[in-house]
């Protein structure tokens, strides 16, 4: 198989039969290079959703106070619902299947964070110490707020990466002293916030902290909780359960859509997860049907190969060569073809898939997409496998009129024009 | 070296069935020059082609080189086709996309020598036919003797024991004819058993024995040693 003179015999005829092999091989490259793209182009597109929102844990839910649209009770609408300590405790104790709950304060007026001559303008978030179970943060360095923190009241802080390369461009940044509105905190850790936002700069300090030091009352600008095992119908019940309770508390009707803004995750990531499922579904059909088109266009053409080479089978025959010999030689020629144009298409296939990632085209050509569309990558096995699947269909759709023309009698085959 | 016995051959065409050789009993020996005549539908070319291992007979004895040819896998087939006999066609036959040299090496090819060798030898029998200048062109580049000539080197390159030529003069004009024959002649001279398929009168004159073929049975035989002696081969004036 690896003889050095048959291989030679196999070149000799690839290169003067350079139509033939154009063809063949043009249709096995372009099959490759459309199902590595699509592939590839899938998981960009996967990747994308995953991290616009991967940022908020699949089983967490968030709720923001809104303003009425009904009048209740004597109140007119438009009234203002401003969630409070009281709302965070009471969900606390009567939410079921509760895992963790954060409630999210705010600091009124500019924030001004410097760290000696480094400052910067970033969101600070004052939270509870599980903020980090329900935000997927990974912590770099340190730790993030504890339960501690929040009781003692202590002024520390969690830095986001981005904001520690402004404030510490050169120094570790942990027990390190910096400034928030004038006031010191002591950095204990510093985190990455898998984000679609590239321009996040998160700062998070202790909640109690920021309600009595900045705020001196009990508002809430947000609360965050994350269920157990919990269904996507139950997550509604609570979502009902909870409008209740708030009705109940601050006085609306409700059946107001508007009064409580309640961003159910658990809904969201199973419509998601069906969409992905859907998308990765879309793209292996179109694969399959690529790989298919790849297969029928390479039998047509050894089909077309054979019955060419019909009469130089034939001389071949007639002055010596064996069947085998001749299955050989075309089987050989089929897979060299088909693997080297394979090879082509994948690497054209992964190379469009590179210069879209480096130049970042599809910024450049729709940004809106852009946030939606990371990292477009093939599974190498899936791309390799697919060549060998072609290859070997190639070599199959070259087998069987390889067979037949090297079984007819050279006679024949000799009077075949 | 070849010995035919009551063989016949039919060719089934759709519901018909086409009885071409009707039992011939021929016995050619080692190093004759014969000629195969008859007109056209006679089954001269099937017997050439079942001489020649191309085709196979239906029934009869054929013995070739004291072994008798039944039926046999085409592997067997084209070794013995490979090592005894040599084929030059009416036609040409050679392979369109290699040249000269490559053409008449291919034969070696299937005997494993390796390329350099091959390419040598091939350029030496180029040589013999006064083709060596020629040895880089394609099959398209060449005159019909020419390539009659590269056929011929191809079928001498194995040093083969026959040489089976099925009307190999059919394409060329009667000059190029008479060199062909010359050729073929020598090849014989040399102890190269030739047998020639040919409708041709003074084709089959130039060799030894004419067998003639009239609706698959041998009509004749006519020896013809006279003819085939030193004398000079006149030029057929048409």
């Amino acid at each position: 198989m690896f003889d050095r003179d048959k291989w030679q015999e196999i070149f000799s005829t690839i290169s003067k039969n350079k139509t033939r092999t154009v063809l063949t091989g043009f249709s096995v490259a372009t099959g490759i290079f459309m199902l590595i793209f699509l592939l590839g182009a899938g998981r960009g597109l996967r990747n994308g959703m995953t991290s616009v929102f991967a940022q908020d844990a699949t089983n967490s839910m968030q709720i923001y106070g809104g303003r009425t649209t009904k009048a209740y009770k004597g109140t007119p609408e438009g009234k203002r619902i401003q969630m409070v300590n009281e709302d965070y405790l009471g969900f606390k104790k009567s939410i079921e299947k509760l895992d963790v709950i954060s409630a999210m304060s705010y600091i009124p007026g500019a924030e001004i964070i410097s760290y000696k001559n480094n400052y910067g303008n970033f969101n600070v978030s004052p939270v509870h110490e599980t903020y980090k179970e329900i935000k997927n943060f990974e912590i770099l360095e340190g730790r993030f707020l504890n339960e501690k923190d929040i009781k003692e009241n202590r002024k520390v802080v969690a830095i986001q990466d981005v904001v520690k390369e402004v404030l510490f461009p050169k120094e570790t940044a942990i027990n390190k002293l910096i400034n928030i509105n004038n006031i010191k905190f002591k950095v204990v850790g510093v985190f990455n916030q898998p984000s679609f936002d590239d321009n996040s700069r998160e700062i998070y300090i202790p909640i109690t902290v920021a309600q009595n030091i900045f705020n001196n009352n009990d508002h809430l600008q947000r609360i965050s909780f994350t269920l157990n095992d919990i269904s996507v119908d139950e997550s509604k019940k609570v979502e009902q359960f909870i409008t209740y309770q708030m009705a109940k508390r601050h006085e609306f009707s409700p059946e107001d859509k508007n009064a409580l803004w309640i961003q159910n995750n658990i809904e969201n990531s199973q419509q998601f997860a069906g969409l992905f499922s859907a998308i990765e579904m879309f793209v292996w059909i179109i694969g399959i049907f690529t790989i298919a088109l790849g297969v029928i266009g390479v039998f047509n053409i050894m089909m077309i190969v054979v019955k060419e080479r019909t009469k130089e089978i034939g001389i071949r025959k007639a002055i010596g060569a064996s069947p085998s010999s001749v299955v050989g030689l075309i089987l050989m020629e089929a897979i060299f073809i088909t693997a080297a144009s394979g090879y082509v298409g994948l690497i054209a296939g992964v190379g469009l898939l590179e210069v879209i990632t480096k130049f970042d085209l599809i910024n450049k050509i729709y940004p809106p997409a852009a946030i939606y569309f990371l990292n477009p990558q093939v599974d190498l096995g899936i791309a390799i496998g697919a060549t060998i699947v072609l290859v070997v269909t190639g070599a199959l759709a070259g087998f069987f009129p390889a067979r037949k023309a090297a079984s007819i009698r050279p006679i024949e085959a000799l009077r075949d024009e | 070296m070849i010995r035919l016995q009551n063989i016949h051959k039919s060719y089934i065409t759709g519901t018909n069935k086409l009885h071409v050789l009707k039992g011939i009993d021929l016995h050619i020996k080692e190093g004759e020059l014969v000629s195969i005549m008859g007109s056209s539908g006679s089954g001269k070319s099937t017997l050439l082609n079942i001489l020649g291992l191309l085709d196979n007979h239906d029934e009869g004895a054929y013995t070739l080189n004291q072994e008798e040819i039944k039926a046999m896998s085409e592997t067997k087939a084209a070794k013995l086709r490979n090592n005894l006999l040599g084929f030059v066609f009416q036609s040409f036959n050679l392979i369109s996309f290699k040249n000269a040299m490559e053409n008449v090496a291919l034969p070696l090819y299937y005997q494993k020598v390796a390329r350099k060798k091959r390419n040598k030898t091939a350029l030496e029998y180029l040589d013999k036919m006064g083709l060596k200048d020629w040895a880089e062109h394609m099959p398209n580049e060449l005159s019909g003797g020419q390539k009659q000539r590269v056929a011929i080197a191809r079928s001498i390159i194995t040093q083969p024991k026959i040489i089976l030529a099925d009307e190999p003069t059919g394409a060329l004009d009667s000059a190029t004819s008479v060199e062909v024959m010359n050729l073929l002649k020598e090849i014989n001279q040399s102890g190269i058993t030739v047998i020639i398929v040919t409708h041709e009168n003074d084709i089959a004159h130039m060799t030894d024995r004419i067998i003639n073929l009239k609706d698959g049975r041998i009509e004749s035989i006519i020896e013809n040693n006279k003819i085939n002696s030193k004398e000079t081969i006149k030029i057929p004036q048409e």
